[in-house]
């Protein structure tokens, strides 16, 4: 099944509740999807610092000093903040590459959740609470983000299986359903140059909406995109730096409801997953339409 | 409304027994709902905070009524034989599955499969119902007031579907024998669904439906009917494409 959440605020006075109200919405869709949580925040992007989600097996020992490793590595200044067993890393928006590679040298049992201006990704084996309360979620603020209760059914139950997925800077993907095509998907980017850590078709969806960024399409149209070419059920729900997206697959049979307020826009699997948001009883709310994308932005 | 009804319509008011989902188990709702046998003087009740809370008042089959307040999830009288379930709220997935007799009233919108395999009955939509509504209907009549999503009343075998607004695409796909009358416009057709002539029989069918739903300012004659081709009855391989 999975659930999946969505929270893009409008009002900013909402935005030190991000977190508490993206928590408590993932947790009441807990029995859709047991086995692993995950969620995607994000935060005011300041221009001149970049953020670096990692995850490690053992945090204790890959995340002690490496600061000021990887600072003199990529000769620029480096902060790293410990949650559990993920870090976000800071430093400046032109050494995310260089510090990209050179995690690879000095941690190699290291995972990159993601990376970008906004967006932090916290996510972990186990039920949404645990998640959350691992990662201090609801004490996170933040314009808008994404989360997702997983039922595992294309791939394994590990951390890289949870979602989101990130596949390109502050872009992260949370998917409801499963995809048919997803392994002739993945060899065509492989050969366009995409790289892959898991077998999950999930992780391709998200690959193929960043190749297709990257290759000039804007979000809208590379959400118009996976209609044609990604086969199989889906909702997406998709968060980029200021925007938000959501598209189902034209048989539309995953459950999907919307609100819309003055405050904000929100996206559920199910409504109950809406109902302790301020105002939520004079709301519009509707179930988005098959094949049809929807998109916000700041 | 004569006073004398006015008057009682009052009284069961105040009997109703309350159930409030904020304070009690959707279990001991249901349970306290299956316990009921007939000849019970617990007719009304009223269901608080459902807050999208999945089969509320499923299984009921003592007539009764059932008012809740607010939106529910997935399946809320499922399976309903004889109960008067009123949703002052939105409805998820599957509301009124397989119901066999009474009636269900949604005063806002309904999520996918409304109504779907239902066998009896009377399901009103006041608001939308979005895709597959009526799937699989066997005997069931649904009134939606707004408009249906696509792929509505796919194999739908008996019953009657009244749409006062549009369909989506495929309304009717592979349909046996169920009627279908739509007053707005028509996505697309599916297999073997195609548009039927309004006989005398039928307006007075769908003026009774009308008047059961409580719909008024409609008139029979505002509606097309669809129904089955019956090409796909006996399969024919010139006709395998068409499956």
């Amino acid at each position: 099944m999975c659930g999946i959440v969505g929270l893009f605020l409008k009002d900013k006075t909402l935005e030190p509740r991000l977190g508490s109200m993206l928590s408590e919405m993932l947790i009441s869709l807990s029995d859709r999807g047991p086995d692993s949580a995950g969620i995607a925040i994000y935060g005011a992007a300041t221009g001149n610092e970049a953020k670096i989600t990692l995850q490690s097996p053992k945090p204790e020992r890959d995340f002690r000093g490496l600061d000021a490793e990887l600072a003199k590595a990529i000769s620029a200044p480096v902060s790293i903040a410990v949650k559990s067993t993920h870090a976000v890393v800071r430093t400046t928006p032109d050494k995310v590459d260089a510090a990209r590679e050179a995690l690879q040298t000095l941690r190699p049992d290291i995972r990159i959740m993601g990376a970008g201006e906004a967006v932090e990704i916290y996510k972990e084996v186990g039920l949404p609470e645990a998640v959350v309360e691992r990662f201090n979620v609801r004490a996170m603020t933040g314009t808008h983000g994404i989360g997702h209760t997983r039922m595992a059914t294309e791939s394994a139950v590990t951390t890289m299986g949870a979602h989101p997925f990130s596949t390109g800077a502050d872009q992260c993907l949370v998917h409801n359903g499963s995809l048919s095509n997803h392994n002739n998907v993945r060899r065509e980017l492989v050969r366009d140059g995409m790289t892959f850590e898991t077998e999950n078709d999930t992780e391709v969806a998200a690959a193929y909406l960043s190749h297709r960024m990257a290759h000039g399409k804007n979000l809208g149209e590379a959400l118009e995109g996976t209609l044609s070419d990604l086969d199989g059920f889906f909702t997406f729900v998709v968060g980029t730096k200021n925007g938000f997206g959501v598209v189902r697959d034209p048989i539309a049979c995953k459950p999907a409801v919307m609100a819309e307020t003055d405050q904000y826009v929100a996206f559920g699997s199910e409504y109950r997953a809406l109902t302790k948001l301020p105002g939520i009883d004079n709301a519009r709310v509707w179930e988005p339409e098959p094949a049809t994308v929807y998109f916000w932005e700041h | 409304m004569p006073a004398t009804t006015v008057s009682k319509a009052l009284r069961d008011q105040s009997h109703a027994r309350v159930f409030d989902l904020g304070e009690m188990s959707l279990r001991e709702l249901n349970q306290a709902l299956h316990k009921l046998t007939s000849g019970s003087n617990e007719t009304a009740w009223e269901v608080l905070n459902p807050k999208g809370s999945h089969s509320v008042a499923v299984g009921v089959d003592q007539p009764i009524s059932i008012d809740v307040r607010g939106s529910v999830g997935y399946y809320c009288g499922g399976m309903n034989d004889g109960g008067a379930i009123t949703v002052h709220g939105s409805a998820g997935p599957g509301v009124g599955e397989n119901m066999m007799s009474g009636s269900i009233v949604i005063k806002g919108d309904a999520s996918q499969y409304a109504g779907a395999t239902g066998r009896g009955g009377l399901l009103v939509i006041e608001g939308n119902a979005s895709s597959r509504c009526g799937i699989s209907m066997k005997g069931i009549d649904i009134v939606v007031h707004g408009n249906i999503g696509h792929m509505s009343a796919f194999m739908a075998q008996s019953g009657n579907l009244v749409v006062l607004g549009d369909a989506g695409d495929a309304l009717g796909d592979s349909i046996y024998e169920a009627r279908l009358f739509v007053r707005g416009k028509i996505g697309s057709l599916g297999a073997d669904c195609i548009a039927k002539e309004m006989r005398p029989e039928h307006i007075e069918l769908l003026q009774g439906l009308l008047d059961r739903a409580g719909v008024t300012g409609v008139k029979p004659s505002e509606f097309k009917r669809y129904g089955s081709a019956r090409t796909l009855y006996n399969f024919n391989i010139d006709n395998a494409d068409a499956y």
